[in-house]
């Protein structure tokens, strides 16, 4: 588990924001050095908190550091700007998803290093709250 | 450009190798394509492995295989291309050859898998994916699968049991198969009562861990009597998230790898009449085949239900079991899939036969299609 | 306790995790009779405190209309911190963007180490030194097995954010905190739960001390019970807020929607935070609110607030209400393992 890399995804995880191609306007999430025009210059772009559920898969054999959590739900998501993330969907039954499921933003722990070690935490998706 | 073809191929079993390390497996592999070609001397190594790092800890796979087949000395690389290392190195093995700049080229696969638990191998293979923000989430490769077979379903109205019959159709090209790590027939039934693995994909449907190697010898085609000619070998990559693709159920790889093969070699899917497609799940499977231009996108689950890859339908796919019986040991799988189609091209299938091979096409993919590579290959 | 620039609350977000352990269940497991309240909320198995703080935080400022690099400090009040080093508050001011110009630590004082966070907050804001400060009180309390606080040590906190009184949805029109060295509950460094006295934490405890901070505020200001709509108390279980509200002259009517304990339980830091937010959610400008929270060890910080016009507008998204009524009941086994005490 390395500190670094870590910390340098935090602002984006835990604020959602990618960037946009000011040459094109083709948005990334996570940032990428160069955009599909051939452009290297960007603009932060804040990614839309709540969308609907596309497809998932419930995992029942986890890797390694995500075992204590089984089973949990991954979703392909489509948030209200269109943006498509991976992210696991929480506060909701398996049996429970359906397509179309509308869901926001949380933030949540994501594995941990041990007893010991850095507790990582990330975006996951629960259904909304109103 | 020259033209390339097979002088010999050798393969071990596919199973759990307890006894066994890794240089082992790819010794007797590649000593087994040399033998098959009657030729000792070669003049650069390729070796396709995903998981030697994470699963021995073993960097310098080129030079430690060289060294193993008793070597030292011999320009040698690994090559890695996630679950698509074994076609990928292929190509690069051809390259060399068609390029003039080898001539005696020996590209061998070799995965391990067996030596770790299952979940450190879950992990290992989840390394094929994006590791900040696919891998982060938690999902593995079999759960990018599922994602996508459970909307492919939504979309094309194909029912878990049509899907599920791919399984069904590898196990019964297993029957009878000396290397096969499963070599026995699986019911639809069994595959669809089995354990849900990362749902909605079942065990059944799944390759299992595997150790094995295999190895493919390549020279210039006028020097090879009997050769089979590589008439097409081309490599595609996609954006490596299927959140980030326009048309996840779409393996852009495989189409663009695919389109540009059956230009080079000047064949259509109707000329193909053997094929082997990387089938880790099922829907990967009826995916390939569909991108593959094989089946209509939406249609290709049907139709393997129906029996259209069968030894006797219109393309006899997976002839010796594919990933899920023949066996998968990720980076050698796509050697095994070569080395199948040049047994059926020439002839020497057995019982497992293809009548009148002529030309035949693999299919070698990484992830979810992340990375693949597609081979053509003809009997002279 | 007045401050020099007037202060009031401009923003408020609280969160409750969705799994319920009914006290049915806790007697079921222990073949005993106890209910101290009906049902207590258990977090998720990838919830903590931190979770639960950024939570709050969020929806506080985003009802606020606040721009977060304005917020100049950001305490969070636990007794479950994630790290014993490490501050909790740095995530949070991270997720929300206060970063980097902004001051944080974490507070501990029992039960009322939310509300000691506020306190520091509003002496922030009123001094002038920030304009905008968030205090925040979570909680993911240790609940020993077999013991009586066992039905009780819930999870669930709330954050308010601190900025002029002009702007605010309530304002703090004065403050009191009361505290001596009473040891009725404590917990080592090492230990999983805490000790707690039994029958001491009451009178020389809860009682003295929220009694003695909601009389001085009371004679301070020179207010009486019935010049407030409503009141709020620490709710450790469901009866000890209801007496102690009878005891300083206050009624079932005004506590009532700020009592959330019965169904929520002891959320520790997270206590009157959570019954104040409650307590918002229905509260209608020119509102005068008691709140009085209590912190083993022993203390009590008690407020008068006062409703303001722009609550009407600035309550949107869930309410606290929202998160009770989201409910999964589960099981002892699978609270247990939530709870991170099944030894695997």
């Amino acid at each position: 588990m390395s500190v670094p890399r870590y910390w340098r995804e935090e602002k984006s995880r835990y604020r959602l924001v990618g960037e946009e191609c000011t040459k094109c306007g083709a948005k990334y999430y996570p940032k990428t050095p160069v955009c599909g025009c051939g452009s290297t210059e960007f603009k932060p772009y804040k990614l839309a908190e709540k969308g609907k559920v596309l497809s998932w898969t419930v995992i029942r054999n986890a890797p390694l550091g995500y075992e204590r959590f089984v089973p949990y739900i991954v979703a392909l998501l489509e948030l209200d700007d269109g943006i498509r993330l991976l992210s696991q969907v929480v506060d909701v039954e398996p049996e429970a998803v359906k397509a179309g499921m509308k869901v926001e933003f949380t933030l949540r722990k994501v594995t941990e290093d041990g007893q010991a070690g850095l507790i990582q935490y990330g975006y996951k998706f629960r259904p909304i709250v109103d | 450009m020259r033209r390339v073809a097979v002088a010999g191929i050798g393969f071990t079993k596919v199973g759990e190798h307890w006894d066994r390390n890794f240089k082992e497996l790819f010794a007797e592999a590649t000593l087994a394509a040399l033998k098959d070609a009657n030729h000792m001397e070669i003049d650069q190594l390729y070796v396709a492995n995903m998981m030697g790092a994470h699963l021995q800890g073993q960097l310098s796979m080129g030079a430690i295989t060289a060294e193993a087949i008793g070597k030292p000395g011999l320009p040698a690389v690994r090559i890695e291309a996630g679950q698509a290392s074994g076609g990928v190195a292929f190509h690069e093995a051809f390259k060399a050859v068609a390029s003039g700049i080898n001539d005696w080229v020996l590209v061998g696969g070799v995965e391990k898998m067996s030596d770790l638990l299952p979940e450190a191998v879950t992990s290992a293979l989840a390394g094929a994916e994006e590791q900040d923000y696919t891998a982060y989430t938690g999902v593995t490769k079999t759960g990018l699968s599922a994602i996508l077979h459970r909307l492919y379903s939504h979309e094309f109205g194909a029912t878990p049991e049509e899907i599920g019959w791919f399984a069904a159709r590898s196990h019964d090209n297993a029957v009878g198969v000396a290397h096969a790590q499963y070599p026995f027939k699986l019911s639809i039934e069994r595959v669809m009562t089995s354990p849900m693995e990362a749902d909605p994909i079942r065990m059944m449907e799944c390759a299992a861990v595997a150790d094995g190697a295999a190895a493919v010898l390549l020279g210039p085609a006028d020097k090879i009597e009997a050769g089979i000619e590589i008439t097409a070998s081309t490599v595609a990559t996609d954006h490596l998230s299927i959140a980030a693709r326009k048309h996840p159920l779409t393996l852009e790889a495989v189409k663009k790898a695919a389109t540009k093969a059956y230009e080079i070699a000047k064949v259509e899917p109707r000329d193909i009449d053997v094929l082997e497609v990387t089938d880790d799940t099922t829907i990967d499977g009826v995916l390939s085949l569909e991108d593959l231009d094989f089946f209509e996108k939406g249609m290709g689950a049907k139709l393997v239900a129906q029996g259209a890859t069968t030894r006797t339908g219109e393309i006899p796919t997976n002839n010796f079991g594919g990933l899920k019986a023949r066996g998968n040991p990720v980076g050698a799988t796509g050697l095994y899939q070569i080395a199948e189609t040049v047994l059926q091209l020439r002839g020497k299938a057995g019982s497992n036969q293809i009548p009148e091979a002529k030309i035949g096409m693999a299919q070698s993919m990484a992830g979810v299609g992340s990375t693949c590579a597609v081979t053509i290959l003809r009997r002279v | 306790m007045k401050t020099l620039i007037r202060v009031g609350i401009v923003g408020y977000g609280a969160y409750v995790p969705m799994y319920r352990l009914k006290a049915a269940e806790v007697n079921r497991m222990w073949s005993a009779s106890g209910e101290p309240v009906e049902e207590k909320a258990v977090v998720a198995l990838d919830e903590d405190t931190i979770t639960i703080a950024v939570e709050c935080a969020r929806l506080a400022v985003k009802r606020s209309g606040v721009d977060p690099t304005r917020i100049g400090a950001v305490y969070v009040g636990t007794e479950s911190k994630p790290y014993a080093v490490k501050p909790s508050g740095t995530i949070v001011a991270e997720v929300i963007g206060a970063t980097p110009s902004v001051s944080t630590a974490d507070y501990e004082f029992a039960c009322k180490a939310g509300t000691e966070a506020m306190q520091t907050c509003i002496g922030l804001v009123g001094s002038g030194m920030q304009k905008y400060a968030m205090g925040i009180g979570a909680d993911t309390a240790q609940g020993k097995p077999a013991d009586a606080l066992e039905y009780t040590a819930a999870c669930g906190g709330a954050a308010y954010l601190f900025g002029p009184a002009e702007e605010s949805v309530a304002e703090l029109e004065a403050s009191y905190s009361f505290v001596t060295d009473t040891p009725d509950f404590w917990r080592r460094p090492k230990e999983m739960y805490p000790r707690h006295g039994n029958r001491f934490t009451g009178e020389p405890a809860y009682f003295k001390h929220i009694i003695g901070a909601g009389n001085a505020l009371l004679a301070e200001t020179g207010y009486k019970p019935t010049d407030f709509k409503w009141a709020v108390f620490h709710q450790p279980n469901a009866k000890f807020p209801i007496n102690v509200a009878k005891m300083l002259g206050f009624d079932m009517d005004q506590i009532n929607p700020g009592l959330v304990s019965p169904v929520v339980g002891n959320t520790y830091s997270g206590s009157s935070p959570l019954g104040l937010a409650a307590t918002l959610d229905v509260a209608e400008s020119g509102d005068k609110i008691f709140m009085v929270s209590y912190g083993s060890g022993s203390g009590s910080d008690a407020f008068v607030w006062k409703v303001r016009e722009p609550i009407k507008h600035r309550r949107s998204g869930p309410k606290v209400k929202s998160f009770i009524d989201r409910k999964r009941y589960i099981d002892y086994a699978t609270y247990l393992r939530h709870r991170g005490q099944i030894i695997a």
